[in-house]
């Protein structure tokens, strides 16, 4: 009987909607993706080639332009691995133990996301600058933090700072201690539950935080705008260079500059689904968990 | 390994999960924490693990303070209501977790490490599941492996949280069986909570039953049966009926009917408790007996179950009658008959606290 019944006859699933909401709900989400994500990307791609690809490469391969892609990918080699040092310790702190001052610390953790960037690098020039308040003992001492790399390394940190720990906080909060417990009971010393128990079951929530983390370091524009004073080729970020150019009328190379940054971001996220592709079946395993619970 | 719980006490901002609880567990035993949620069962079982800092008193294991040691080095095998396996690891890492944490001098060789494990996954009938993870097990499975785990390390005591709570019942009969059966041949203490009576009353030696943060008797199931010490326990285990009544003079009165014994209590209100299949129903009135009408039978298995209301009605008596005795002159509704209590116990109303469950404390969870 069910056989002989045509397809088209069938009743359509009870939690399906109607044909028109449902395209009108897809195409809303084209539209509005295809506006505001795939267009200026386009834009961007079309103005670094207008001048024809002898003016990109020229514009890639400017002395300026390099040194200003390596100091991008120092600072964020630097930057992104103090923060996962510090979301990691924050996180576990958070989620897996009950302490005084708790609040306190989520509430801190949050600060770079409230405080406007502009405003966290002019902290660090009041701070380090030749009139803050440790400037002139840092000056004294030869030691140059604001207007040179270090400013720029800091600002970045502080500005990054929630990524890893807000990604990591809620999955491990949500996991709760029952497998901690169940380490420490079997005679795991702390350190042996964190890397093997903790740690694993937080390490997708990681690894978002990371590309998180690691994409707005190397876009950071406001706060290292601060306390970079634009030394071209010493303090000048990819964004910084990007906005050099744009302001001397190189529109060309600027948005070559913008196109070679819009592509760190293509890789971080071709990154994130190479991984998840690698580590999909396991990654399933451990979402479905025991109990019930995940 | 003998257990020792001495006057132990747990608070939680406040609220009293355990008040001054001691209990003696001794070497080899089955022993079952049993009280309705938020009794502090759940509480006493981590605190005996070491899980919990009690705000008072002590465990002794084997007469050696059990705080002085790290919980990693109490050596106890614990099995969570969720069983908290590891579900990043297969089940084969699970178990052999424990085992390859231990400081290098004493962790076996991998080799060693492998033929434990797979004589663990053996033992509790999962061995063919080894390189499977906890998520592609069914409920009964993770359980196995959850003790296969806590087994690998040898513990000196197993605390079960809940054991059997999150099975269907088919499953939990046969895992209950198989438990005891493994409990018996390798011959640890063991301690589990439970709140299912049945449970608590097929698997364990004795039955510690627990009421709001107390002990309120302790003893082999048939003993805290028949002989429950306190109103709570009557109620809590098996079906009673609870009649207020009269004490006068050493006997309890219904009305004005003499109906049982209660020699030594002070007269005053007092509380008496029935089984229902320790009331004997007549159509005729007997001496003891107590004039009553048949409301409704329910044939139910094995048992005829009679409510009978008395007038005037100080509330309904459930009894409950082997068929077979029901089957020769059965009961129908509206007769008027007699009942009379085989056994009875009376208690003093002031000690009458009926089982009110208190907050659940976040531990039992």
């Amino acid at each position: 009987m069910g056989q002989a019944t045509p397809r088209l006859l069938r009743p359509p699933p009870p939690t399906t909607e109607p044909f028109a909401v449902k395209w009108a709900l897809i195409g809303t989400a084209v539209l509005f993706m295809l506006l505001f994500l795939v267009m200026p990307l386009a834009a961007v791609l079309s103005e670094a080639f207008s001048r024809g690809i002898g003016t990109y490469w020229a514009a890639i391969t400017d002395p300026y332009t390099l040194k200003s892609v390596r100091l991008t990918l120092l600072v964020a080699a630097i930057s992104v691995p103090l923060n996962v040092a510090f979301g990691m310790t924050a996180a576990w702190a958070i989620a897996k133990f009950e302490f005084v001052g708790k609040s306190v610390l989520i509430t801190l953790i949050d600060l770079p996301f409230s405080v406007s960037p502009v405003i966290a690098g002019l902290i660090y020039v009041l701070m380090f600058g030749a009139q803050g308040w440790i400037g002139p003992w840092l000056i004294d001492h030869d030691i140059r933090i604001v207007f040179a790399v270090p400013g720029l390394i800091v600002a970045t940190t502080f500005v990054t700072f929630p990524f890893v720990a807000r990604e990591m906080i809620p999955l491990m909060q949500d996991q709760g201690t029952d497998e901690e417990e169940a380490a420490i009971l079997l005679g795991a010393s702390g350190w042996q539950t964190f890397w093997r128990v903790t740690l694993p079951n937080a390490k997708w929530a990681l690894l978002y935080g990371v590309l998180l983390c690691n994409a707005r370091a190397m876009g950071e524009f406001g706060a290292v705008a601060v306390v970079s004073g634009h030394v071209r080729g010493v303090t000048t970020t990819m964004p910084l260079q990007i906005e050099m150019l744009y302001n001397e009328y190189k529109f060309a190379a600027s948005f070559a500059v913008a196109s070679l940054l819009a592509l760190l971001a293509v890789v971080t996220l071709v990154v994130k689904a190479t991984l998840e592709w690698r580590f999909g079946e396991e990654l399933a395993a451990v979402h479905r968990a025991p109990g019930g619970k995940v | 390994m003998s257990i020792e719980v001495r006057g132990v006490e747990k608070e939680f901002g406040g609220f009293r999960a355990l008040d001054g609880v001691s209990l003696n567990i001794r070497e080899g035993e089955l022993v079952a924490l049993l009280g309705p949620s938020g009794s502090g069962k759940t509480t006493l079982l981590r605190v005996i693990a070491g899980l919990e800092y009690a705000t008072g008193g002590s465990v002794l294991f084997d007469g050696e303070d059990a705080g002085a040691r790290h919980v990693r080095e109490r050596r106890v095998g614990f099995v969570f209501q969720h069983y908290a396996l590891f579900k990043h690891m297969t089940v084969f890492n699970n178990v052999a977790f424990g085992l390859r944490v231990k400081a290098r001098a004493t962790r076996p060789s991998p080799e060693e490490i492998t033929s434990k494990v797979n004589a663990l996954l053996n033992l509790v009938q999962v061995e063919q599941f080894g390189s499977r993870y906890p998520s592609q097990l069914s409920g009964g499975q993770r359980q196995r492996v959850a003790l296969a785990r806590a087994l690998a390390i040898e513990p000196r005591v197993l605390l079960l949280d809940e054991p059997f709570g999150a099975l269907d019942a088919k499953v939990r009969k046969e895992l209950r069986r198989w438990l005891r059966g493994l409990h018996d041949r390798m011959g640890l203490t063991s301690v589990f909570v439970t709140h299912d009576q049945e449970e608590a009353m097929e698997l364990s030696d004795r039955v510690a039953v627990m009421n709001r943060g107390r002990i309120e008797q302790v003893g082999s199931p048939t003993e805290v049966y028949d002989s429950p010490a306190t109103p709570f326990v009557y109620e809590f285990l098996g079906n009673a009926n609870r009649l207020p009544c009269r004490i006068e003079h050493g006997s309890a009165r219904l009305g004005e009917t003499v109906f049982t014994d209660a020699t030594g209590l002070a007269d005053g209100d007092g509380v008496a408790f029935v089984r229902p299949h320790d009331i004997e129903v007549t159509s005729d009135r007997l001496a003891l007996s107590i004039p009553a009408t048949v409301k409704q039978v329910l044939i139910s298995g094995a048992v005829a179950k009679l409510e009978l209301t008395m007038d005037p009605a100080p509330g309904m008596i459930e009894v409950e009658l082997p068929r077979g005795a029901h089957w020769g002159a059965p009961f129908l509704a509206g007769q008027k008959v007699h009942w009379r209590a085989r056994t009875a116990r009376v208690f003093p109303a002031s000690a009458g606290a009926s089982p009110v469950a208190a907050p659940e404390v976040k531990a039992a969870g």
